[in-house]
């Protein structure tokens, strides 16, 4: 049995007695008194209780990403250095750059916000990206204020960043001594949470509890534990898996570990799939991001899921691993089996998800349709790969997400595009048959004639986007 | 009663001066403390509350016989367990804390469960099992109109005969508008402390705009006096009225709670049972007909707003009489007939909320006068223009009061030269030509908007000013602070007095305990009440010092003069100088009181409810906006591309903290009228219960280019507090210039010749779905 251990403001930390599954927010703002990180939703989704969690990189810096404290387990910190709001000042209390610029701009009012917004700021701050709006949007994504109208946000931002040299004494000698060799178990009166580091030591606990909950980032399973709190007995968490954590890039394909969180695939993605470069920042936040994995997302199967059209677009193979049987592969159509549920066996593993990289005549596009830009999950959302040959489109794969139980392909739609041009005609086939293939249901995202509605846009939105309109045609264009 | 602005010196922080909040440096660094965060008392207690999951049935039965056995388990509160009245009924009586007999909505609090932990309470109030037949339900707007389920009679406000003047106008065109509710998303959600004293007293800490009514509630659950219970608040994590009536019962079941256990007891309601269980702002049906000349004049309107308040009374009534009071919003109307329904409904509660009925009334005029352009094939801001109040005859609201001051014009002009209208406008008409899918809007919006609470008797205030022996100050007033910067602005008030710096004045918690018998922090008067009876609190004390300044050194009033942190004594050739803590000291040695109250009531006020005619407001706020956005006509989406505001402040206490209003208040009003949408299934269950599935602006919703500015050069002309005015409401409905450009840039698909049929919020599936039916009406024609 293992004890979580962690760097909390520079200072190390046991966390004896600690239940591994109590949320880190629950961990700050009781037994370690820090109460300047808040709680405003308890679901990942208003930012309030956004922390910074420091990791060593493999060159001896320190990475720095904000996260939800609230869908984040005790046990998923192990190892890690967090930054909370109080551990920004100096000791003599002049505050740091991040935040005397949110005193300097107006950026507060109600206030109750304000140490999530800090603590994302400081990331974004000291991650030395340039201050552009859309960047700092991307990195406020995750965190909801009511008060400001956020001018005065945004302005302290864009004034502090990039910061040059964070005036936080480097904390990596300190981070480093906390690395563990192998796999950790930490427990508490029903309650145990193991962390794994090998695909080996994965699979055989897999084996011997098949009941076990698995985690990957925590994204979905956090709110089980935040929101609802739910009791869960037993937790395998996958993301210090080695096998699982790290991406192959191939010839032909990319093989993206099941437990790599999307923001550390991101630019890969965006590098061999341009198109995705709008639509992954649009996924969750960056918080979000942060803990979220493929992985997590192909588990829980959810309908929902802005990559899972993607993958059944780009005809990607689920990779899925067990100790008895290894390692056998199948099509990401295959492996959702219903709402919430897939293929994946109860020894198994979801390994990687393979994606075959695009052809030079490959078309790509993606679509995403929700109330608010960012962060919002889809109305619903869509990827198209085709290959243009002689002014025909060929192999063509439409699939669509929140228009069926399923993230879903629009076969008959793509039967009505195969082998024919991108003209009116082809088009207009193409969205009757899609009317006929699907029966979204409505909801508070959107109504079901609004979906069927929307999708057959969206494929007049593809047809024109092959004809290389001079004109905008998308809002991000203007 | 005047207050006449000093010229500045070096002294830096008086009224006028652009400084931030207070609390600033402690909100960045997370030692600000709201309730949650106090250091819990040992034997603190949790509550966690037993929802009704039904809109409308008998409750028959609560089996909490499981819920009780659980571990760290320690009561349940029920109806029947309280000892005084249960009612929490803030305007009105007769609304039940928990529910008795019936249960009225989901949501509908039927019992509380304590217990040693937040998580056994949360987990036990799961267990308990309630027995209720279920009812019909009534569930939307449309069903208690038409089953005339209403919260209170009808209510009226009409000038001349609107139907005759309607017969006989030249035009007239009729329409019914839907407009969503909005949650308020405090991001702190309710949350209150109550703990129990000696002899029944009751602390209570709530997170509250309204100590007293907190007060008034628990002592009435209790059923003790008022003197035994005392509210308490420091700062809220947000308002915007969600924390007027509705903190009252968070506040009652923690007292209710303590009282029953003799000990502390937390109550914070997790953001899914906030959002189920509180009000909102009020969904409107508005059904109008106007008539107007050929010039596009507008001759007479008759309406009728519908208003879901929900299961109870709570504020409804008192919004309906703001809306009423609003729908003619800038514009003259000779003859007029506003009929207000309160309808009753089986669904949560609806209450106060930033703009309290105003928003959603002044939508009628714009959505008709963008009807009438369509109709005269004139440009609607022309037609907006024309209707302004003012002029002779023309400056007179349908209730009654004289529109004085009248900065419409003034205001509307400044926006449209801040935005380059003319410029952009044609701009925007040539990119819709060349653009088919994407399309642009562009509008321009007026507000009038009254200052006061309707209900003259809330327009009083109290403050309570101490000058301790070393020269610090100490300030207490009536209002609370929830982040729009009341407690810096009324520091500011009193630093003025004194002409001494900001932080020689500590800023106390406000108390029932220190001020009683206040008012809410509510309908723009925060700083307009309190920094009067604030500035009254300190020029008592004032008074005193000067008084005893001039008895001792024997020099004539006029010649103690405050200023710099010093009193300069013997006019300006002498040296006879006393840092003001000096004096001070002087002052309690020489046995001077240096505690003051101070005392503000608004002076001419009056308001017949019955006849809903008179002068309620204190004086008229105004502004204006103009703003442009995208669409896309294949989706829906919407993109506001840019705003420029102009708000009327008068002459502005603070003009850092009010651009902070303005800003933070337009971008709210951008979310009630874009994206935040309010969803009930059928079974009327409230489906959009947290920030993922409500969405509230982010920081990319707001425009990339956001001009907000306060008017120039406008001093009130009635005698406010220096002169500045109330700026908490008016710029929230700035953003109906969104709400218009969406119109604009829908509308531009038929070159404006039919009108937009699009009700609020505009989503992406309303937006498209007005488009669709814009195109069917051109194929039609």
């Amino acid at each position: 049995m293992s004890v979580p251990r962690i760097l909390l403001n520079g200072v190390p930390r046991e966390l004896s007695g600690v239940p591994p599954m109590m949320t880190l927010l629950d961990w700050l703002r009781g037994p370690a008194g820090l109460t300047g990180t808040k709680e405003g939703c308890a679901e990942g989704d208003c930012g309030a209780c956004t922390v910074v969690a420091e990791r060593l990189k493999p060159d001896g810096k320190i990475e720095r990403s904000a996260i939800n404290a609230c869908l984040t387990m005790i046990g998923q910190v192990d190892g890690l250095g967090i930054r909370t709001v109080e551990g920004l000042a100096a000791a003599d209390g002049v505050l740091h750059p991040v935040q005397a610029a949110f005193v300097a701009s107006g950026g507060t009012q109600c206030g109750f916000c304000t140490p999530g917004f800090v603590m994302a700021a400081y990331a974004f701050a000291v991650g030395g990206e340039p201050p552009e709006p859309a960047r700092i949007h991307d990195a406020l994504a995750g965190n909801l204020c009511r008060c400001t109208g956020y001018r005065s946000i945004v302005e302290a931002i864009a004034r502090v960043s990039p910061l040059p040299r964070d005036p936080m004494p480097e904390a990596a000698t300190r981070i480093a001594p906390l690395a563990r060799a192998s796999a950790a178990e930490f427990a508490a009166p029903g309650q145990r949470f193991d962390v794994p580091r090998s695909l080996a030591e994965a699979l055989a606990l897999r084996a011997q509890f098949p009941s076990a909950l698995l985690l990957a980032g925590g994204t979905d399973l956090g709110l089980l534990v935040s929101r609802e709190r739910a009791m869960i007995p037993h937790v395998i968490y996958l993301g210090r898996v080695a096998e699982l954590t790290t991406i192959e890039d191939g010839a032909d394909v990319l093989t993206v570990g099941a437990a790599v969180t999307y923001t550390a695939a991101l630019d890969v993605l965006v590098r061999y799939y341009p198109a995705l470069e709008r639509y992954l920042v649009r996924l969750g936040s960056r918080q979000i991001r942060n803990m979220g994995t493929i992985g997590g997302n192909l588990g829980t199967a959810s309908p929902i899921g802005d990559f899972l059209p993607v993958l059944l677009a780009l005809d990607a193979r689920i990779k899925l691993v067990s100790a008895e049987r290894g390692v056998r592969e199948v099509k990401v159509g295959e492996f959702f089996t219903g709402y919430r549920r897939n293929a994946l066996a109860a020894d198994e593993l979801i390994a990687a998800a393979v994606l075959p990289k695009l052809g030079p005549d490959s078309v790509f596009f993606v679509d995403k349709v929700s109330k608010r830009y960012d962060q919002d999950i889809s109305a619903l959302c869509a990827a198209y790969h085709l290959r243009m040959r002689d002014g025909a489109m060929h192999e063509v794969r439409l699939a669509f997400g929140g228009m069926a139980a399923t993230p879903k392909r629009a076969l008959r739609a793509e039967q009505a595009l195969e082998g024919r041009a991108a003209n009116d005609d082809s088009f207009a086939d193409a969205v009757a048959a899609t009317a006929e293939e699907f029966a979204p249901i409505g909801d508070w995202r959107a109504s079901a004639a609004y979906r069927t509605a929307a999708s057959a846009n969206l494929l007049r939105r593809l047809q024109l986007r092959l004809t290389s309109p001079t004109v905008p045609i998308e809002l991000d264009q203007l | 009663m005047t207050a006449v602005l000093k010229p500045r010196g070096s002294f830096r922080t008086g009224v006028g001066a652009a400084l931030t909040h207070d609390s600033a440096g402690k909100h960045v660094s997370g030692t600000a403390t709201y309730i949650d965060d106090m250091p819990e008392a040992s034997g603190t207690l949790h509550a966690a509350l037993v929802l009704s999951p039904l809109a409308h049935g008998t409750l028959r039965g609560i089996d909490a016989e499981t819920a009780l056995a659980q571990p760290g388990v320690v009561a349940i509160l029920r109806a029947g367990d309280i000892p005084g009245v249960n009612d929490a009924g803030p305007i009105e009586p007769n609304e039940p804390l928990f529910a008795e007999a019936a249960v009225e909505y989901v949501g509908h609090p039927v019992a509380a469960i304590i217990a040693e932990t937040l998580d056994a309470a949360r987990s036990a109030a799961k267990l308990v099992k309630l027995d209720i037949a279920p009812l019909d339900p009534i569930l939307s707007v449309e069903d208690a109109v038409a089953r005339n389920s209403l919260l209170c009679p009808p209510m009226i406000v009409s000038r001349g005969d609107a139907a005759a003047a309607l017969a006989r106008a030249p035009h007239r065109i009729s329409h019914r508008l839907r407009v969503g509710g909005q949650e308020h998303f405090y991001l702190e959600g309710q949350v209150a402390l109550a703990v129990p004293g000696e002899d029944g007293d009751m602390a209570v800490y709530s997170s509250t705009q309204n100590p007293s009514e907190a007060q008034h509630i628990v002592a009435r659950l209790l059923g003790v006096e008022l003197n035994r219970v005392t509210c308490i608040v420091r700062r809220l994590g947000g308002g915007f009225g969600g924390k007027e009536s509705n903190s009252s019962a968070v506040a009652g079941i923690a007292a209710l709670a303590a009282w029953r256990t003799r000990r502390p007891v937390k109550l914070r309601l997790p953001r899914v049972t906030d959002m189920v269980m509180t009000g909102k702002r009020h969904g409107y049906l508005i059904d109008y007909t106007i008539g107007f000349d050929d010039d596009g004049r507008i001759l007479a309107l008759e309406a009728t707003l519908a208003s879901n308040g929900g299961n109870t009374l709570d504020h409804t009534a008192a919004v309906m009489g703001r809306a009423l009071c609003h729908i003619d919003n800038a514009y003259w109307i000779p003859d007029v007939r506003a009929v207000g329904l309160c309808c009753k409904t089986n669904t949560v509660s609806n209450t106060a909320f930033r703009g309290y009925g105003s928003p959603q009334a002044s939508l009628a005029l714009e959505d008709a006068i963008d009807r009438m352009a369509c109709v005269l094939g004139k440009p609607a801001d022309a037609l907006r223009e024309l209707n302004f109040y003012g002029g002779e005859g023309r400056d007179v609201t349908p209730y009654g009061q004289k529109v004085a001051d009248n900065l419409i014009a003034r205001c509307v002009a400044q926006a449209k030269a801040n935005s380059e209208w003319q410029r952009r406008r044609s701009e925007i008409d040539a990119f819709n030509a060349s653009s088919k899918v994407l399309k642009r809007g562009l509008a321009v919006f007026p507000v009038k908007f009254g200052i006061s609470f309707n209900a003259a008797h809330l327009n009083q205030a109290g403050a309570f000013v101490n000058i301790y022996s070393d020269g610090s100050i100490r300030l207490n007033h009536g209002g609370t602070e929830m982040g729009q910067g009341l407690f810096t602005k009324v520091a500011q008030v009193v630093a003025e007095v004194f002409q001494v710096d900001l932080d020689r004045i500590s800023l106390a918690a406000t108390s029932t305990g220190e001020v009683p018998n206040t008012s809410p922090t509510a309908a723009s008067t925060g700083s307009d009440l309190n920094g009067w009876a604030a500035y009254e609190a300190a020029s008592t004390l004032k008074r005193r010092m000067i008084e005893f300044t001039t008895e001792k050194f024997g020099v004539p009033p006029e010649q103690v003069d405050f200023r710099d942190n010093h009193v300069h004594i013997g006019g300006p050739a002498s040296n006879h100088i006393l840092e003001f803590g000096e004096l001070a000291k002087l002052c309690w040695l020489g046995r001077v009181s240096l505690s003051a109250t101070g005392f503000y009531r608004t002076p001419d006020l009056h308001w017949n409810r019955e006849t809903m005619k008179g002068s309620p407001f204190f004086y008229f706020s105004f502004g204006a906006s103009v703003a442009e956005v995208a669409v896309d006509t294949l989706t829906g989406e919407m993109r506001a591309l840019r705003a420029d505001l102009v708000q009327d402040c008068g002459r502005s206490l603070n003009p850092a903290i009010d651009v902070g209003q303005i800003e933070g208040a337009f971008v709210q009003g951008l979310g009630w009228l874009t994206n935040e949408e309010l969803w009930w299934d059928k079974e009327g269950r409230l489906r959009t219960v947290g920030p993922s599935t409500y969405k509230i602006p982010g920081s990319r919703d707001v425009p990339p280019i956001f001009n907000a500015r306060i008017l120039e050069d406008a001093p009130a002309r009635v005698a406010t507090i220096f002169r500045s005015k109330g700026v908490g409401e008016p710029p929230l409905l700035l953003a109906i210039a969104v709400w218009s450009a969406i119109r604009d840039a829908i509308g531009s698909l038929a070159s404006h010749q039919l009108p937009v049929d699009l009700d609020a919020p505009a989503t992406p599936e309303r937006i498209l779905m007005a488009i669709g039916d814009l195109q069917e009406r051109m194929a039609k024609a």
